[in-house]
């Protein structure tokens, strides 16, 4: 019995821990490379360099970290919101669809970095401009996979709905949308790694904080590891950001989960 | 209660597939028929046209009077998979149908317990459908189509997927529970035997486009036991009805 739960445990320990030994042997690989080839640290910095670099000023790395942080969520959670709604408007009333999908699909085909200076004039030069750019680049992966998510209704369930008679609000909030939330979720990961970008692109815009401030600025006096470390940051930041998706997956999807059988055995 | 003349049905215009064409049949209140015919020949689309969920390209098809133009009232209706919502538990499975008809659910909670322990559900009523079998499934399935007391149920094959075992109970619990309530219960299935077991009346169909070969009235003692399957009346049934397919050119030996 015991046995058998610290063999599960030493498994469930070992594929956890997977994903840090990749990334170790990369840095450890990356650092034997700067150091045997002397690669100059204005062309790639070597990880202990980078390390050094964020040691110096941690707490100004931080808070400018939790600057795009902020931005990147902020921009998320409108897109989340707002593109769920659409989709539900979209999926509900055939007219719709037909009046204003056309029309979202050609305003999406923009490039949304095209639009980021006009962003500016139009909100100014705060935190909103750039809240706007990561919610337009992340709004289109939430309509999409939410709208396959609410017509993916298997066909039984359906006709179960129509001989109970139910509203079209009892079948939309007791059936549709559980049958959205796995595609859902789906978007959500892609979103959320969307809102990132547009948070960086809208403080490369116009910005005197934040990660992608940092890059711009560091660039413009060669501080290639300062460059660094905000790329570092940002990865890191991107890991975790799609990891609490999943979290959040996982908590509100209790049925796919709670009885999945192991993998592998 | 159930009046069909002449009811037709073909899929996709006048080039399309006819289902079934030109089925009589009436059905009395309180009666069990079982429809039995080869695969393809419109069972599921006769049960389909009598939910209102098609609706029927020609003849007359009425429900106490009134032509189906839609689910009806009181109708309680059985899938082949079961069609359990995997985001529910047991208990709220069952219990839907007085959501969707908007009913208090704690006045149905009792009705649902009572259905779930007739069933030997009781202490799954909070398990999700993934962590149940087959035949638990389909068991959750029938408790839910009758919470509101049906007066008409469809049943579209829905042991069909299960081991004999499991299905003879669910024939014996279903012939039970259809000596109580005497709903009307239209049935359909591929086993001639559970058709003769289950049912007071039998309606065979014709290969596509399907319409009705022979209607048979089954005598069996009411009380019917697994046993019964071995007696010499049910023998005849079972024959005579296997007599009809082979003469259909569907079996041969
Ligand atoms: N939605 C549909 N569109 C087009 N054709 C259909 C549709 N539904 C059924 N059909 C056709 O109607 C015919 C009868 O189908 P139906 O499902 O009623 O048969 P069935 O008797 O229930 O068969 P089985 O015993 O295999 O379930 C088939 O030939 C099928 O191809
Ligand atoms: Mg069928």
């Amino acid at each position: 019995m015991t046995d058998a739960r610290t063999a599960a445990w030493m498994t469930r320990l070992r594929r956890r821990s997977m994903p840090f030994i990749g990334a170790a042997i990369f840095i450890v690989l990356w650092e034997l490379f700067c150091q045997l080839y002397h690669v100059r640290p204005v062309l790639l910095p070597p990880p202990s360099l980078i390390l050094q670099e964020l040691s110096l000023a941690p707490l100004w790395f931080a808070e400018q970290a939790m600057y795009t942080l902020g931005i990147t969520l902020a921009g998320f959670v409108v897109a989340a919101v707002l593109g769920v709604l659409f989709a539900v408007l979209i999926t509900e009333w055939a007219v719709l669809d037909r009046l204003l999908f056309p029309l979202f699909v050609a305003l999406n085909s923009v490039p949304k970095v095209a639009l980021a200076p006009l962003c500016i004039i139009w909100f100014g030069t705060g935190a909103e401009p750039k809240i706007a750019i990561a919610f337009l680049i992340a709004v289109f992966a939430v309509v999409i996979d939410t709208i396959l998510g609410l017509r993916s209704v298997p066909p039984d369930t359906i006709d179960l709905a129509r001989t109970l008679r139910g509203s079209r609000w009892k079948v939309l909030t007791r059936i549709k949308l559980y049958c959205a939330l796995p595609h859902l979720f789906a978007g959500l990961k892609v979103a959320m790694s969307l809102a990132l970008v547009g948070a960086i692109v809208g403080e490369f815009v116009s910005s005197q904080r934040g990660l992608g401030y940092v890059i711009l600025s560091a660039q413009g006096m060669f501080d290639t590891p300062r460059v660094f470390a905000a790329i570092t940051i940002l990865a890191v930041m991107g890991v975790l950001l799609i990891e609490a998706v999943s979290i959040a997956e996982r908590l509100a999807l209790p049925w796919h989960h709670s009885t999945e059988r192991p993998a592998g055995h | 209660m159930i009046v069909a003349q002449d009811v037709a049905k073909r899929f996709g215009g006048e080039t399309g597939v006819t289902a079934i064409e030109g089925i009589s049949l009436s059905i009395a209140e309180g009666e069990f028929v079982s429809l039995l015919g080869p695969s393809g020949c419109g069972k599921s689309t006769f049960l389909r046209c009598l939910a209102g969920l098609e609706t029927i390209t020609g003849g007359s098809l009425t429900i106490e009077g009134k032509p189906v133009d839609g689910p009806p009232e009181r109708l309680g209706m059985a899938f082949q998979r079961d069609a359990l919502l995997d985001w529910y538990n047991v208990l709220d499975n069952v219990l839907l149908p007085a959501d969707f008809h908007g009913e208090r659910r704690s006045a149905y909670e009792p009705r649902a317990h009572e259905l779930l322990k007739m069933a030997g559900l009781t202490s799954f009523a909070k398990a999700y459908p993934r962590a149940l079998s087959g035949g638990m499934r389909q068991r959750v399935a029938m408790c839910r189509s009758l919470l509101l007391d049906p007066r008409l149920l469809l049943m579209d094959e829905p042991f069909g997927a299960l081991d004999a075992l499991t299905r003879d109970q669910l024939n014996v619990d279903l012939h039970r529970l259809w000596e109580r309530q005497r709903m009307t219960v239209l049935f359909v299935t591929h086993s001639i035997s559970e058709a003769v077991f289950l049912s007071s009346r039998i309606v065979v169909f014709s290969p596509r486009p399907g319409k009705v070969i022979e209607d048979i009235k089954v005598e069996l003692p009411g009380e019917r036991k697994l046993s019964v399957r071995d007696s010499a009346e049910f023998g005849h049934y079972t024959r005579h009805i296997r007599g009809l397919f082979e003469s259909m050119g569907l079996l041969h030996d």
